[in-house]
């Protein structure tokens, strides 16, 4: 089975430095970078089903800034295949539909059984980009994964997605996009071996000449959206300390409740 | 008169889901700045009744018949129906605008690919002004606040659930059947819908939240959290360290990889209010802890921190509340 993985670099949101540029864009000298939590949660997902499956292969498929390979290399570590880089200086500021588009592009020449991806990202939680990919691709979305059960043999891949009361049972044909959460198990620290093993795997560089798509139609200056102005939010007001007893404390929350109309 | 589009999403039983009625309340809001028609869109097998409810919040409602919609994934099939209408529109909508939750964004990155429309997702307002739709997100997790517009002049917005109340409009909207397009995208069939024990309503939605992380110490602690969060009305919540050590689900988890909820109330058992937690929470109106801990990172952000025992705290609290009159 071969498993295609959406990878995104963002900054680690444990850092707390993010902050935009001048140009109403990600500052990337803000924060570290680190993969978006989801896209490991997708990854984790695809390398047990690679495990489980015979000649499998993961390929992981990162739009990213030329400096993105140090994150794809941590993703390599953790045992995927090979990576590809989509990178180009064009494609900076892009909005989620040049993202979509590009994607789709470096996706449309590769044959794989599953394409996954995390359900959105820590940065700007959009969520959007899956299900764009999907459309763009003509491919079945399963989206809010908790569970994926591919059956090789009927070409066909099963998915339990994630609702407010339960789960949806989902099928549909391989290939197929599927929106990855933290439910599908937590993501393997890399080995050592598997940190080796990275340096020396396959990490190609696709620019938008390789997936013939023209500079002037992507990237910041036909972005759909822009950011008009960014401010950091009001501080919350000075926090009440309480100590004393457990009555005392009680109190003191249902005056809060009472006195804010809550209760 | 240029048109708003909202984009009623179904409850599992094709009745509206409460996010719509909030973004039709929003949409109605920004119409009237605005000078802009509003326009509900219900698409579904049987759309009628989620349609009449949809007229409730705003003066016109398109209904489309999709029979496909019974045993198949909603978002595609409706994103493939409002590209369609897109694409007859003579002049098309400024904005569209649907919830930020699971079939509002997997509609809403289909419908953008489809259509080339940009995208502003999980708006935590949204406003008319002299240049157009204002659009407000809380990225990196609300450490930012940010007004974005369309640089096209017009687009899609997906809404957080509690952006605004639900309020009904003075008068019920005007339903009309439409004809529904021939679907460009691949339909997802829903062999089952399952439903779990003790699953609750969204928490996205919820007004009232009691989360309970690590101090509550184990499944059965989580009594103590369900007792307050049913005499509160409210819904329990999580960390991610209680939902690792499977004493709640899964889909209660408050953070990062959890769910983001913006309630009137959060009240926090138990939890120290690590980063990965605070970026699910902070924009929650009132803040209320209770941790062994002074120094907990919650300390920072809450309104009111009781320093103690969650147990013997939450116990004198159910007390105190179900002791109130009426």
């Amino acid at each position: 089975m071969h498993i295609v993985v959406l990878v995104k670099p963002v900054p680690d949101p444990a850092s707390g430095g993010e902050r935009l540029g001048a140009d109403g864009r990600l500052d990337r000298t803000s924060a570290p970078a680190v993969v978006n939590g989801n896209c490991e949660y997708a990854l984790e997902a695809a390398l047990k089903l690679a495990a489980a499956s015979e000649e499998s292969e993961v390929t992981l498929v990162s739009m990213a800034p030329a400096s993105a390979p140090e994150t794809l290399r941590k993703a390599l570590a953790m045992g995927a295949t090979r990576g590809i880089h989509v990178t180009d200086s064009a494609l900076a500021g892009s909005c989620a539909v040049s993202t979509a588009r590009v994607l789709a592009a470096a996706l449309r020449p590769l044959t794989f059984d599953l394409l996954l991806a995390g359900v959105d990202t820590s940065d700007g939680l959009g969520g959007t980009v899956p299900a764009g990919v999907a459309a763009h691709l003509g491919l079945p979305l399963l989206s809010y994964a908790a569970r994926i059960e591919p059956d090789e043999g009927a070409r066909t891949v099963r998915v339990r997605r994630i609702s407010p009361t339960g789960y949806d049972l989902l099928e549909a044909p391989m290939p197929a996009v599927i929106s990855c959460t933290q439910a599908l198990g937590e993501p393997r620290y890399p080995s050592l071996k598997g940190i080796m093993a990275a340096r020396s795997k396959e990490i190609t560089t696709r620019s938008l000449a390789d997936l013939k798509i023209d500079p002037s139609t992507v990237g910041g200056a036909v972005a759909t959206t822009a950011v008009l102005d960014a401010r950091t939010p009001p501080p919350r007001g000075a926090t009440e300390i309480v100590r004393g007893d457990a009555e005392e404390g009680a109190a003191r929350i249902v005056d809060l409740l009472a006195q804010r109309r809550i209760i | 008169m240029g048109e708003l589009w909202v984009i009623g999403e179904p409850t599992p039983d094709g009745g509206l889901a409460r996010i719509s009625a909030e973004v039709a309340t929003l949409a109605r809001e920004v119409g009237a700045q605005g000078s802009r028609q509003v326009v509900g869109i219900a698409i579904g097998a049987a759309p009628d009744a989620m349609a009449g409810e949809l007229g409730r919040y705003v003066p016109a409602v398109r209904a489309i018949t999709e029979p496909r919609a019974a045993e198949h994934a909603w978002s595609a099939i409706a994103a493939a129906q409002v590209a369609g209408l897109l694409g007859a529109a003579g002049e098309p909508p400024d904005l569209v605008l649907v919830g930020a939750g699971p079939d509002g964004r997997d509609m809403a990155g289909a419908l953008s690919a489809l259509t080339g429309l940009g995208v502003l997702t999980s708006a935590t307002a949204v406003a008319w002004t002299d240049a157009g739709p204002a659009v407000e997100m809380a990225p990196f997790g609300g450490k930012l606040l940010t007004t974005s517009g369309f640089t096209v002049g017009r687009g899609i917005v997906t809404v957080r659930p509690n952006v605004v109340t639900a309020v009904p409009a003075d008068t019920a909207g005007s339903v009309r059947a439409d004809d529904g397009a021939a679907s460009s995208l691949p339909a997802v069939r829903v062999l089952d819908r399952v439903s779990e024990a003790g699953a609750a309503a969204p928490i996205e939605e919820a007004k009232i939240i009691v989360a309970g992380g690590r101090g509550v110490g184990g499944p059965d602690g989580f009594g103590l959290v369900q007792q307050l969060a049913d005499e509160l009305d409210g819904v329990v919540g999580a960390t991610r360290a209680a939902v690792d050590s499977g004493w709640i689900a899964y889909s209660q988890q408050i953070g990062q990889t959890g769910k983001i909820v913006k309630p009137e109330l959060y009240l926090a058992l138990g939890i120290s209010g690590a980063i990965q937690h605070k970026v699910g929470m902070q924009t929650a109106g009132t803040i209320v802890a209770v941790n062994r801990d002074p120094d907990a990172p919650i300390a920072e952000f809450a309104d009111l921190l009781v320093v103690g025992d969650l147990f013997e705290v939450g116990a004198a609290l159910l007390e105190r509340l179900r002791a109130r009159p009426g």
